[in-house]
């Protein structure tokens, strides 16, 4: 570790930092608060993003950043934070499913990401190579969450932990996709929540609930 | 100059369309706009015909034998499905399932989804493919909830977070092929993302990284071709949604996502030189066409036996393309041509016998031939086509197929056509009843539109009897292109 640069021991840092709000998020119960840890993983992500960019002088990183900033820190929160009072499901909480065995889980992907994650890691000439284990990490432990919960908004905030683990994999691996695909990745994420949010007011009031035990009449029907 | 008109047509229909909003003309103006769509395709196919492939933009477009023809299916069941969707979605206005502000968003976003279906099709860069597939989500999303009822809700919500996860295995796959393409072109612009200069370089990427990443696309770009055992969200989708959204999703939404699939089995298998890409596409297919033979039989919602029908279909064409070889992928190709006529066509008559019927359990549809020759005789005539009877087209694909699958893959041969000849008497025990026996029907307040059915199976038959030689060409240089064995 002596020869590690700062800036690398701190993107390091944020790596891990990532981590660790992912397996909060796994384990935490009350929706707002989930909501917060998101906005805290975008925010971790854009410091990434911009600690690469000054040690690598990448321009485009720059922007990257800065969408980071825009949309995941600043807009998507703020919209989700919205929804959720506007659909008055403020102090909703859900019941975890056996919190020790999830955790447990958690830790196996953990290994398995960081062994998927080798041959990546070993061709890879960034700066950032040995952060792709955690960036796998995050994307399987932000599946397993959409797997686990049963409320619609956490299931979305699992989403969005994905896409965040899918930007860093692709900072860390090659400094970020071209910019004419990032945007279109930021786009089609925008246009995702915005569809969401039309999407949860028509389950609202057909339901009354945001909760995803009312959507499950579309079995196999013998 | 074609490339323009095609992918400015659609945009521009989606914008006048919601700006215009609920007009009575609206529909009209819908099929107006696929029109002008698909004669640009024709142009497009035209000037392919006479000079070949090209390349547009700076490389970031780019027309080939394998897309130029479902560049043209696209417009073509884009076109037919406007002209159907007019007096069916008349008919549902009347029966008071939606109201004039839901028919505008329909029309919008059926413009923008055909918009990111050609933007798919003929974009040279695996990112934007990338970026077209999601947005075909995202378009779609809302149409498959148009209805509102809790049903159509908890359809979309699938769809929705079924295929946005699956998507996303497919975005970190792009990572993973642009990681390795970057070590041989180089990165910064987007050259390392363009698949003509991938394919060039194939057999250079680096194959560890290559495998991991086909393993995140198969799943991903899969979830969408709808194969099993990611297939849960597509008979939901397709029976919820309305019926012009069914015919479209089936029909075209199935195919890009398999062009991406195949697209990036290209790639990969160049760069490996093994059997996996192979092997796995043979698996998920085998798999998907045995699941679905034998869930027809438990299907009691028309709509969804017929989505189930979807998934057996692209399981065969998925296991023609992992076998290879010029004969398999000839023949996979022709019956994604086929089966995308075949599949709208039975969608067209299949939502306007439900309005008459008022259910789309099948049960409650009976005697359709009595008070409506043409529905019935189309219902008929499409699902003889669907379940591989000679003399229409899907008959020589599934023959090829099979024959094919005798020499180069035997063991798999039994298990093809005991699952064919389940399909086959699960739909055709189905149909018949519906088609003849006692009538429940009722006539419909606006008069439904069967020219596209019609034009649809006669094309069918005419592939079935006589390939064009330029599209046997296509075919045939794609096949050769897309390799394999």
């Amino acid at each position: 570790m002596n020869n590690v640069p700062v800036l690398l021991q701190l993107v390091n840092a944020c790596a891990a930092g990532l981590l660790l709000l992912s397996f909060a998020m796994l384990s935490q119960r009350r929706i707002v608060t989930l909501v917060y840890l998101l906005a805290t993983q975008g925010a971790l992500l854009c410091l990434a993003t911009l600690l690469l960019a000054w040690r690598t002088h990448q321009p485009h990183l720059y922007i990257s950043a800065g969408l980071t900033l825009g949309l995941k820190v600043i807009f998507l929160p703020w919209l989700l934070h919205r929804l959720i009072r506007r659909l008055d499901v403020y102090w909703d909480s859900e019941p975890l499913i056996n919190a020790s065995v999830t955790m447990l889980l958690g830790l196996l992907i953990v290994v398995f990401a960081f062994g998927l994650a080798q041959p990546i890691a070993a061709l890879s000439s960034t700066a950032a190579r040995s952060t792709i284990g955690i960036a796998i990490a995050v994307i399987l432990l932000a599946f397993m969450m959409m797997i686990t919960r049963r409320k619609a908004m956490s299931q979305v905030v699992g989403f969005l932990s994905m896409e965040n683990g899918l930007f860093f994999g692709a900072m860390s691996a090659t400094y970020g996709m071209p910019m004419v695909v990032e945007l279109g990745v930021a786009l089609d994420v925008l246009v995702a929540m915005l569809v969401l949010g039309v999407f949860f007011f028509q389950i609202r009031e057909q339901f009354d609930s945001l909760d995803l035990h009312h959507l499950e009449s579309l079995k196999e029907k013998h | 100059m074609e490339f323009l008109l095609l992918l400015a047509t659609p945009i521009a229909g989606a914008l006048v369309l919601g700006w215009l909003g609920a007009r009575r003309f609206a529909p009209e103006l819908n099929a107006l706009f696929s029109l002008v769509t698909f004669a640009a395709a024709c142009a497009l196919t035209a000037r392919v015909i006479a000079h070949g492939k090209a390349l547009v933009a700076h490389e970031q477009f780019f027309i080939d034998p394998f897309n130029v023809f479902l560049v043209a299916l696209t417009a073509f069941v884009g076109l037919t499905t406007a002209l159907f969707s007019r007096p069916y979605m008349r008919v549902e206005m009347t029966h008071g399932r939606l109201s004039a502000g839901r028919l505008r968003l329909y029309h919008a976003m059926y413009q923008l989804f055909t918009f990111t279906m050609l933007l798919a099709l003929t974009t040279n860069n695996i990112g934007l493919l990338w970026v077209a597939m999601e947005g075909a989500t995202l378009s779609t999303v809302l149409l498959v909830t148009l209805y509102r009822t809790p049903a159509s809700l908890e359809a979309g919500w699938k769809y929705f977070i079924l295929c946005g996860v699956g998507i996303a295995q497919a975005l970190f796959g792009t990572i993973l092929i642009y990681f390795a393409a970057e070590k041989i072109i180089g990165g910064g612009g987007t050259t390392a993302l363009l698949w003509t200069h991938l394919d060039a370089v194939k057999a250079q990427l680096e194959p560890r990284v290559m495998s991991l990443a086909f393993v995140f696309l198969l799943v991903g770009y899969g979830t969408k071709v709808g194969l099993a055992p990611l297939h849960n969200w597509l008979p939901d989708a397709h029976a919820e949604g309305p019926t012009p959204i069914s015919a479209v999703l089936s029909g075209l939404l199935l195919n890009v996502a398999l062009y991406a699939v195949v697209r990036c089995k290209v790639l990969v298998e160049g760069s490996l030189g093994t059997q996996l890409p192979s092997n796995m596409l043979m698996g998920f297919g085998l798999v998907s066409v045995v699941l679905a033979a034998f869930f027809l039989w438990r299907q009691r919602d028309i709509k969804r036996l017929f989505a189930y029908s979807s998934v057996e279909h692209m399981g065969i064409i998925t296991f023609a393309f992992g076998m290879g070889g010029p004969v398999a992928n000839f023949a996979a190709l022709l019956h994604m041509t086929v089966h995308s006529l075949t599949k709208s066509a039975i969608f067209f008559t299949v939502g306007h016998a439900a309005q008459k019927a008022g259910s789309q359990l099948m049960d409650q549809i009976r005697g359709l031939i009595t008070l409506s020759p043409t529905i019935g005789w189309g219902l008929m005539l499409g699902s003889l086509a669907i379940v591989g009877m000679p003399p229409f087209g899907v008959f020589a694909a599934e023959f090829l197929i099979l024959t094919t699958a005798m020499k180069q893959q035997p063991w798999a041969t039994p298990i093809l056509l005991l699952a064919l000849g389940v399909a086959f008497a699960a739909v055709f025990g189905r149909v018949q009843p519906m088609v003849f026996g006692e009538t429940t029907a009722r006539r419909l307040p606006h008069p439904p539109a069967l020219l596209p059915v019609f034009a649809h199976l006669a094309i069918v038959l005419a592939l079935g009897l006589f390939v064009p030689p330029y599209l046997a060409d296509w075919y045939r240089q794609a096949a050769v292109m897309i390799g394999g064995h």
